[in-house]
This record gives structure tokens, C-alpha cells and sequence, in this order.
């Protein structure tokens, strides 16, 4: 690869944790928990942004930057004191700071139309102090960032007379300390033209009394040819204040000096030992400290990251999973053997089951992440929603540094952006509708992650009005979704919410709306292979529960067997398995059944059935029953004709090999190397549940509870 | 033998441009991420003959990156160039008063970054 464009594409990467940083401390400041450094941080951020925006040329970006920068000098200074006003006019600017890095990043420059509010907004707060730091906002489109080195602009550049230059240079105390070296200056001036040098050794003191960090001589010089001024002041450009320094024509009358002159035409390399004399001061090689003892280092403050290519994670995890299968094959060809010296291939089996497991959690944490960077998007979010519902908002946002799966934490951020806007635009009141229930202006939408029993638990509250049960249940009643008289709890009414066509707002807002309701949040998490579940106390709020596995490519299952075939049943999904009496085993319909359970009724539904399987049990109470609970599609009960064992597989994609098939989420490959499907459960309910519902809808329904 | 440049700037982005820039010219590289860093890298390597450092930085910025190295009988005659964006002269005032010995304009070109660290370095 080009390395300039590897460069850049470090420059995108380094950006994205530099919007983080700087997010992260704007929102520090917005609480007033910003100190110094924080402040300092989110500038070094914005400016480093800018530095690498120049290099690789983006000049809406830097020039956008720039001012942003500006702003924070200020405030960092104290010029400009960060009130709420000031933060948030910041905040708005880190948004389409990102936003022109965004634009950068996909090789396109931000409409002009896009920045130009918050560019004028960041003038004024650039300007209003320091008229001379911010240019004015006439002169956006010109701004120019090619680097231009302070020139002396007392006189200005003579034309180029073919003269050449007489030049007076006396270097002070303080040239030598900067480390600066008039040899090398000399040298440069000799690459503009022929050059005649006189050294003025007249305050030259005696040797005894000589200071060796002192600047005792200066040089008359005589430069012939046309080199423009400016070249030659350029030599000087780095001592300018640590020297005296004339530069004249050579044609004009030479400066009144008091010359001894010393004609020097040699090199002046011969000047050297007594030009230098910081030369003294480098130490004589044997005094550097032996290479053997380095000095210790000391902790690097952040823990070392590494950049993975997912590409070979994803291979690296796929290996493991072969190495388990082999495993799981090595184990059932002994056993299935001669059983002599089994005990030793026994305990060696399991020391080696015990090692794959520890290489597998090993490597499956290459890939995880905080999720932190879906959570850092947020804020800006919730940011947009207050503005334009006019509701006052604060995110708290909690265990972010909680790591999870890195597809997990892809997939995030579409749910929680709904379910955020959900909470603002529904949950949360106004702030009039606020005071009148008690509570402060502000409210609170609270964002938290943390890992609880293998899984990750993501949750989302607010202080709002909580759900509204009665309009929830007429809504869910009007829409056909439940039967008029169906006898619902609480819990169950709330999650009526997520059921697809259901959308509680009386309008459809351009926020919450747009077509897409919690039953796509719901869809997002069970695609992930989580579930997603709301509680609500009217007037204090509502909480959604995510739980979510920590990876996507192992899955603890139930193995069970319908006929000559074998299934998996992940076991996120089951309630619990029974063996039915036969009484409990009632028919419904034409060619449906129901299980009686503790006195209420779950649709029975026979795998080897629905899914066309050759030689299974018909008689469910000879075989067992597993209770399954989809999200918040209710519960159903799969009759199988027996359980093989629980145990983990490894999760093989149909859709890149096959196709996506009805009721079947995946395969996998069992110890005696048989493929063996994972089923859908939640597919398989929402079929089965949706089909009865209809014919619920054409008889009189014999249960007394539908949603579970 | 080739000439020893440090470089010291807590951007990936910067290093890897100078790291790109230096190591096309010639120079030998070493980098530190920020001024604590580069103090660390200078005790294992102190016959570094130009330091080119960014100002802003967390830990130690630019400007006691300087005073340090300034400080030090080791490397108080080494050559240190500031990594500046554009013209910012009370940037560049505060680093030469910090013991800076000249600085480089950001974004640089590699031709003026050479042309620099010749102009300080024999």
C-alpha cells in the first residue's frame, strides 16, 4: 500500500478516538466536572484533528478546526469563560467537526450550508475577545493554511539588484543555548552565492577570562550574486532575537562599524573551535550512561492497544472452532471403541477439552470492544432529540467500558438509537408536563452496560411518564393484535409495545415515527441472539432490559432428537422441559394442540411436524416437551422425542453457504461429525403463535392468557 | 553514520509522516508519544543529534519537553525544532524561550523538514 495512504488511513482511526476524547470531555465540561487537563485534552484533540486534516489537504475540515481551536484556546486560557451558552456552542461544533471528518473520510467536502451556523457562532465566540485571533467569517473561503514563515517585515524585499548582500551578524549569549550554529547558517548563505566572510574577533577576551557559554564574535559578510532577500533572511529565520543582525545592499554605503578587520576568505569551517562554543559542552563519549543498564521505563499511563485485522480474527475463530469439533470427534471415536486404558484417554480428553476452552475464551476476547464506541454516539444523539422536542435531556451513561463481541457491538447502535429516540420522544414529558408531576425541568435518560451470567446486560431508563397501559392495551385491542378480552398483566401489557404494527403515539412524530416501531428494536436484538424486555411504573419512567450474548460464534444449545434427526435448542430460549401427562395434552382447532400448564394454556407444537422429519413420536406425552420463550413473542411448547444433552456448539452461518431458511437459524457440527440445525425459536414462535392467533381470532378461544 | 532524529508527538498520524519523511532522507528514527516519553527515550538514547517535538501534548507538553532537555548537560547543545501549525509566533516565542533552536511549519513538505534539520544540525 501507498504508505501515504496507510498514513491516512491512521490519520481516520486516530480520529475516531479523538472525537471520543474530545466528546468525552466537552460532556465533563457540560456537568462542570471539567478540570484544566480535561479542557487541554479536548484541544489537543481538535488540533491534532487539524494537523493531520493539513497534511492530507482537507481544507474545509482545517479550516473549521482552526477556528473551533480558536474558541478552545480561548477557553482554555480563560479568555473566554465556558458557560452553559459557550459548551454548547462547542458541543455543536465537535458535531460537525465529525461530520467533516466523516465527509473527508468518504473523500467528499461538507456542503458549505452544513457548517457555516456554527462557524459563525464559533467567530463571534473567537472574536468577541481577541479580534486579532479569529479571522473574520468574510474570510472563511479564503483561508489559507500553507505554511508562511514569519518574515521581518520592516523593510520590504528588494528587488533583486545582481549587488548582492552585505550582512552584519552578531550572535547573542542565547543563539548558542537554543543550540543554533552560525557555521551552518554561514553554509546556507554560501548555497545563494559566492560569499566573502570576516570574522570581528575585537571582543575576544583574554583566554583566562573566557566564559565558554558567552558569544564573543560576530561576522561581516559579503554575499555576491541575486539571491532575493528574503533567501537570505530565511537563513537567519531561526536565530531572529538572538542576534544582531544588518542586512544592506552591498551598493549602499557599508554601516559606520568599528572593524578590525581580519580578512578571512578560507572556509569557514576554520572558525569552528572558537564559533562553537557549546561544542565544549557535549560530552566526551565515555561518560554516556552503559547501554546495559537502560534506564527503567515507566509505566505508559494507557494500556497498549492493538489494531487487529478482523479478517484474521474471524480465521483465527473459526480454527478454534474446527480444533473443538475435532475434539468433540476424538472423545466419541474412544468411546465408541475398545474401552481398555480408557481412563488415561479419558482424563487426557478432558485436560485437552479444559485447554480448547481456554484458547477459545482467549481468542474470542481479541475480538470484543467496550462499548464505548456505540455508547459515545449517543450524546450527540440525545443533543438533536432535545433541540428539536424542545424536552431538556441528560444521558448518564454508565459501564461503557463493559467489552462485547465487536459484531455485537456493530449491531448496537441501531436498536439504541431507536430505543433513545423512543425514550425522548415518548417517555420523557415536557418541561411544562415535568413541573406539573413534580419533577425537576430535566430530564434523566440513563444508558448502562454491565455483564451479568455470560451475558451482557444493556440497559435503557428514563425518568419520564412511563407507560401508559390503558392506551397501550385499547391501541394493541383496536389493531387486532390481541383479543378484546384477553386478561393481561402489567409486564405483559408493556411488552405489547414491541409487537410489530404497534406504534403508541397518537401522531406519528417525525422522530419516533418514520415507519419503524420497537418491534424492529425488538428484531434488531433477537437477530443478535438477545432479548429485549421493558418494565414501566406509570409516572416514574420505563426500563428496557437488553441481554445479549458476549459473542456471536458459540452458543450453549440443547441437543435433542425428532426422529432420525438432531436439533439444537439454544438455551437463552428455554423455560423448562417436562415430560406432559396425556390429559394435560388438549386439541385445539382442526390440527392444533394446546399443553395445560399450572392452569394455563401454551400452543403445542410437535418439531418433527412443522419441519417434515421422518419417523418422530406423535405422542407427546411419550416423548418430552421443552417450553420455549421467545422475547416478547410469548411462549410455546416443541415437542421432541428426546434430550441428547446440553453442550456448546459452534455456530456455522447458513446464509453464506445456503440460504436463510423458515424456522432454522443456523448449523452446526456434532461430536459424531453430523450437521445438526440450531433452531430459530424466535421464528418458530412468532409462525405458530401468529397462525393460532388467527384462528383465536375465528372461535372462541379457550385460554385464559395469550401473551406470556 | 546516519544522523539520529527523535521525534516526539502524541498524533500516530504526525509520527508516522515523520517517521515516513525522515527515514526517505536518510535520517535514523526514534519516536516517543509525548514529552514524559521522549525524556525515557533521550536517557536510552542520548546521542540523538536533532529532536523535532510537537507543543501540545498530554503528559509533558513541548514546552517543559524543552526546558528538560535544556536542563540536561547531556543534550543541552542538541538541536530541538518545534512542530508548529502555521504561523503561531507566540508559540514559537514561548519555545525559543524554552531553550527551541527552530521550528517546522505543519503541515510540512519532507524537502522543508530536511531543509530544517539541516540548518541545525552539522
Amino acid at each position: 500500500m501507498d504508505p501515504m495512504e496507510s498514513i491516512k488511513q491512521t490519520y481516520f482511526q486516530e480520529c475516531e478516538e479523538l472525537l471520543l476524547a474530545m466528546e468525552e470531555g466537552l460532556i465533563a465540561m457540560e456537568n462542570g466536572e471539567a478540570d484544566g487537563e480535561m479542557i487541554n485534552a479536548v484541544f489537543r484533540a481538535v488540533h491534532s484533528i487539524k494537523g493531520g486534516g493539513g497534511a492530507f489537504g482537507f481544507e474545509a475540515l482545517v479550516a473549521f478546526a482552526h477556528l473551533f481551536e480558536t474558541v478552545l484556546d480561548h477557553v482554555r486560557s480563560g479568555k473566554l469563560e465556558a458557560d452553559a451558552g459557550v459548551v454548547k456552542a462547542l458541543l455543536r461544533a465537535g458535531d460537525i467537526l465529525a461530520d467533516h471528518v466523516a465527509a473527508a473520510r468518504e473523500g467528499r467536502t461538507l456542503d458549505k450550508g452544513h457548517d457555516s451556523a456554527v462557524m459563525e457562532e464559533l467567530a463571534q465566540l473567537a472574536g468577541e475577545d481577541l479580534p486579532e485571533a479569529g479571522p473574520a467569517p468574510a474570510d472563511f473561503d479564503d483561508l489559507d493554511f500553507a505554511p508562511v514563515p514569519v518574515m521581518f517585515a520592516d523593510e520590504p524585499a528588494a528587488p533583486a539588484t545582481g549587488t548582492g548582500w552585505r550582512i552584519r551578524f552578531a550572535p547573542h549569549t542565547s543563539l548558542y543555548a537554543h543550540a543554533n550554529e552560525p557555521l551552518l547558517i554561514l553554509r546556507e548563505l554560501k548555497t545563494l552565492g559566492a560569499l566573502t566572510v570576516s570574522a570581528d574577533l575585537s571582543h575576544l577576551p583574554e583566554l583566562a577570562a573566557m566564559d565558554a557559554d558567552a558569544a564573543y564574535l560576530a561576522w561581516d559578510i559579503e554575499l555576491e550574486g541575486d539571491a532575493p532577500r528574503e533567501k537570505v533572511e530565511e537563513a537567519f529565520e531561526f536565530v531572529t532575537g538572538d542576534c544582531d543582525l544588518e542586512i544592506t545592499t552591498r551598493g549602499s554605503a557599508p554601516p559606520s562599524l568599528d572593524l578590525q578587520d581580519i580578512e578571512i576568505t578560507q572556509e569557514p569551517a576554520g572558525l569552528q573551535p572558537i564559533a562553537e562554543p557549546a561544542a565544549a559542552l557535549k560530552p566526551a563519549e565515555p561518560t554516556k550512561p552503559a547501554a546495559a543498564a537502560p534506564p527503567a521505563k515507566a509505566e505508559p499511563a494507557v494500556k497498549p492497544t492493538i489494531r487487529v485485522d478482523l479478517d484474521k480474527v474471524d480465521r483465527l475463530v473459526n480454527l478454534v472452532g474446527e480444533l473443538v469439533i475435532t475434539q468433540a470427534m476424538l472423545a466419541q471415536r474412544v468411546f465408541d471403541g475398545d474401552n481398555h486404558a480408557a481412563n488415561s484417554v479419558d482424563s487426557s480428553l478432558a485436560e485437552l477439552e479444559h485447554l480448547l476452552r481456554e484458547l477459545q475464551e482467549g481468542v474470542m476476547a481479541i475480538r470484543t470492544q467496550p462499548v464505548k464506541s456505540v455508547f459515545q454516539r449517543m450524546p450527540r444523539l440525545v443533543r438533536e432529540l432535545a433541540a428539536q422536542t424542545g424536552k431538556q435531556v441528560r444521558l448518564v451513561l454508565e459501564g461503557e467500558a463493559t467489552e462485547v463481541d465487536k459484531t455485537v457491538i456493530d449491531r448496537l447502535g441501531e436498536p439504541l438509537t431507536h430505543m433513545i429516540r423512543n425514550a425522548i420522544d415518548h417517555g420523557l414529558e415536557g418541561p411544562d408536563g415535568r413541573a406539573a408531576a413534580g419533577k425537576p425541568e430535566e430530564g434523566v435518560v440513563r444508558l448502562s452496560a454491565e455483564h451479568r451470567g455470560g451475558r451482557i446486560v444493556i440497559e435503557l431508563s428514563d425518568d419520564g411518564r412511563g407507560i401508559n397501559r390503558e392506551k397501550v392495551k385499547a391501541k394493541a385491542i383496536e389493531k387486532g393484535l390481541i383479543p378484546p378480552n384477553a386478561v393481561l398483566n402489567d409486564d405483559e401489557i408493556d411488552n405489547l409495545i414491541f409487537l410489530p404494527g404497534f406504534s403508541t403515539a397518537s401522531e406519528v412524530s417525525n422522530i419516533s415515527g418514520r415507519g419503524v416501531g420497537m418491534d424492529v428494536v425488538r428484531r434488531n436484538v433477537v437477530e443478535l441472539g438477545g432479548r429485549v424486555v421493558i418494565s414501566s411504573t406509570p409516572g416514574r419512567g420505563s426500563r428496557f432490559t437488553m441481554t445479549l450474548p458476549l459473542t456471536l460464534a458459540v452458543l450453549d444449545g440443547m441437543v435433542v432428537a425428532v426422529g432420525n434427526q438432531t436439533f439444537v435448542l439454544p438455551l437463552t430460549h428455554i423455560v423448562e422441559s417436562l415430560q406432559p401427562r396425556a390429559e394435560d395434552v388438549r386439541a385445539f382447532g382442526r390440527d392444533r394442540n394446546l399443553l395445560r400448564m399450572r392452569n394455563s394454556y401454551v400452543p403445542l407444537v410437535r418439531i418433527g411436524e412443522l419441519l417434515g422429519v421422518a419417523g418422530f413420536e406423535p405422542n407427546p406425552s411419550k416423548g418430552v416437551v421443552i417450553l420455549v420463550e421467545s422475547g416478547g413473542a410469548g411462549r410455546l411448547a416443541l415437542a421432541v422425542d428426546a434430550i441428547l444433552g446440553q453442550r456448546q456448539v459452534v455456530i456455522k452461518s447458513f446464509e453464506g453457504n445456503y440460504h436463510c431458511i423458515e424456522g432454522i437459524a443456523a448449523a452446526t457440527i456434532l461430536g459424531d461429525g453430523r450437521v445438526a440445525l440450531i433452531l430459530d425459536v424466535d421464528g418458530l414462535v412468532g409462525r405458530c403463535r401468529s397462525n393460532l392467533q388467527d384462528e383465536m381470532s375465528a372461535t372462541e378461544p379457550k385460554a385464559t392468557g395469550t401473551a406470556g | 553514520m546516519s544522523k539520529r532524529v527523535l521525534t516526539v508527538d502524541d498524533s500516530k498520524t504526525m509520527r508516522d509522516m515523520l517517521r515516513l519523511a525522515l527515514t526517505k532522507a536518510g535520517y535514523d528514527v526514534v519516536q516517543a508519544d509525548d514529552g514524559a516519553h521522549g525524556v525515557e527515550v533521550l536517557q536510552s538514547n542520548p546521542d540523538v543529534d536533532v529532536i523535532v517535538t510537537d507543543i501540545n501534548m498530554p503528559r509533558m507538553d513541548g514546552y517543559a519537553f524543552i526546558d528538560s532537555v535544556r536542563k540536561n548537560p547531556k543534550n543541552r547543545a542538541t538541536p530541538i525544532l518545534v512542530l508548529t501549525t502555521e504561523s503561531e509566533p507566540e508559540k514559537k516565542r514561548r519555545a525559543r524561550e524554552a531553550g527551541a533552536t527552530g521550528w517546522i511549519v505543519k503541515p510540512f513538505d519532507p524537502e522543508k523538514l530536511v531543509a530544517a534539520i539541516n540548518r541545525v544540525a552539522p
